[in-house]
């Protein structure tokens, strides 16, 4: 395993999930299961020591370099504890590891393969989350992976587990399979047509969640929406996947595609201003924050899809929508910025995208 | 104690669990807990979320007399585990298991494993409890140089682990 990480060059990699590839990828754009997992013989982290928790770390890490796969020779290995907290953030919005790991403290760590489709957390809330993230509605080769991952990991690795309430796990949700499976679905049609309540009414009943991303509190920006299931108790993981890959999200995106059908049908010259206006905005902003890129980014998002931009292809979009996040952006402008330097650079670097040339004195 | 919302006493005690934001406690008269309880069920975004109101009269007395329990292997009270919604350690699933046990069949609707199952498992809950301690004990026996009561534990852990799938004992053969 490699222990050091070019955090420029990941910065300027589009990982696998942000290919705008796979089934449904004008709407799906990635799948992510994750496993949790603990070894049998520590505390949970809670309740763990410094000591614990490094020891934790050592033998994790001494026993994944124990493995002669090529996915774990491959693979980067990230001490997380030393790194700065712009580093730290760089990797949460690559989605390789959680908030909660970023902003925690003491000795941590994550292995991920060059790809970045896969990423095995080290003492976040479990002492292992293992998860396999793809581009596209693809669940069940992401289940394959993760499911292969964990039974390499096993091979060297005693897990807590229990025989009635199967994998034991730090907080009681997600005892038993400690699975969750998560599409990330962008849903611009169902927003602007005012469904997502009759969305959320609808799958209420069914054991899944569905959650906006990217957002504070209800107002969610960028229209993109996070689907998994509730309870991992219970039900066999082939179930649990089935509800989301063959129910759920299935449906969901028929929803948005008769949205976004009916308002080519029937509001086509909205639309199309809507998408134009976001355009225009984008590709001529002095100074632009996040939340804003997020909704106009949105809007052009929806208008590629539907035949409405030329030019620019979804995997592009895509790209400017992770690049022109905080971390994103200071890391390839070179160091940390303020703010009102940010929103300046964030406006020059989508005008530069959008358009190929900038106003701005420093591309 | 009073209920939250209006005069009369509180008589259930709420913890409200959620993966994004931990925990938040509750303390309602039987009116306001119904009310709660009734619009948790229909709360479309809420993440999994439950109450953890073990057959819902549960009298404050008990409640504070659950809340000094310990675990004997970790040491987390029920009271602390209430409070972050976390718990302590694998044991804490058998110590604490009549008193989560409300709390898994209203968060999963179901008590029963029946995914997959790993190739090699620590066996009963006793040996999970064992564990830790061991690996602690074997820890400062090689603190202290004492390689050979080091090994011996080792042996102790390594005659815990159950390998009830005869595939890993296949495995182990081939290897």
């Amino acid at each position: 395993m490699k222990r050091d990480a070019d955090f420029k060059a990941l910065a300027q990699f589009m990982g696998e999930w942000m290919r705008g590839e796979g089934p449904e990828s004008d709407i799906a754009i990635s799948t992510r299961i994750r496993l949790a997992r603990n070894l049998a013989d520590f505390p949970f982290i809670r309740r763990c020591s410094d000591e614990d928790r490094l020891s934790i770390e050592r033998s994790v890490r001494a026993r994944m370099e124990s493995l002669t796969d090529p996915q774990f020779q491959a693979a980067n290995y990230i001490d997380l504890e030393p790194l700065s907290e712009l580093d730290r953030q760089l990797l949460v919005e690559r989605q390789l590891i959680s908030r909660e790991i970023a902003e925690s403290d003491g000795s941590r760590a994550v292995a991920f393969d060059p790809n970045e489709g896969y990423s095995v957390m080290i003492n976040e809330e479990d002492h292992l989350r293992i998860q396999v993230m793809k581009s596209g509605l693809d669940i069940k080769s992401t289940w394959e992976q993760v499911n292969r991952l964990d039974n390499l990991l096993e091979e060297v690795i005693l897990y807590a587990f229990h025989q009635q309430y199967g994998y034991l796990t730090a907080c009681p949700t997600n005892v038993g399979s400690g699975l969750r499976v998560s599409v990330m679905l962008h849903l611009p049609a169902l927003v602007i047509t005012e469904q997502m309540d009759r969305v959320f009414r609808s799958m209420q009943k069914i054991n899944v969640t569905v959650r906006g991303l990217y957002g504070e509190g209800s107002q969610y920006s960028g229209d993109f929406y996070q689907v998994s299931n509730q309870v991992t108790l219970g039900h066999s993981e082939a179930e649990l996947l089935s509800l989301v890959a063959d129910e759920v999200a299935p449906q969901i995106i028929a929803y948005e595609r008769k949205a976004r059908e009916s308002l080519l049908n029937n509001n086509r010259d909205d639309l199309h201003d809507e998408v134009s206006r976001a355009m225009g905005i984008l590709s001529t902003a002095r100074k632009i924050s996040s939340e804003e890129t997020m909704h106009h980014l949105s809007k052009i998002r929806l208008g590629v899809s539907m035949g409405l931009v030329e030019h620019l292809d979804v995997k592009a979009i895509n790209q400017m929508f992770l690049q022109s996040q905080a971390a994103h952006l200071q890391t390839l402008q070179g160091g940390v910025l303020g703010t009102a330097e940010r929103h300046a650079r964030r406006a020059s670097f989508l005008q530069k995208q959008l358009t190929g040339k900038s106003d701005n004195s420093w591309n | 104690m009073k209920c939250q919302f209006c005069e009369k006493p509180a008589t259930f005690h709420i913890t409200e669990l959620s993966e994004e934001s931990g925990t938040q406690e509750m303390h309602l008269c039987e009116e306001h807990a119904k009310g709660f309880l009734n619009k948790q069920a229909s709360s479309p975004v809420s993440a999994i979320s439950s109450a953890l109101a073990d057959k819902l009269g549960q009298s404050a007395e008990n409640l504070e007399e659950l809340d000094q329990k310990e675990c004997p292997v970790c040491g987390i009270s029920f009271f602390e585990f209430r409070n972050s919604g976390r718990l302590g350690c694998p044991y804490d699933y058998t110590f604490f298991e009549s008193d989560l046990r409300p709390l898994l069949i209203n968060v999963h609707g179901n008590t029963e494993h029946t995914g997959k199952c790993p190739t090699r498992s620590t066996g009963t809950a006793d040996s999970l409890a064992k564990m830790i301690g061991l690996r602690r004990e074997m820890e400062e026996a090689i603190e202290r140089e004492d390689y050979e009561r080091a090994s011996e534990i080792r042996d102790e852990i390594k005659a815990l682990e159950d390998p009830f799938a005869a595939k890993s004992v296949k495995k182990e053969g081939q290897s």
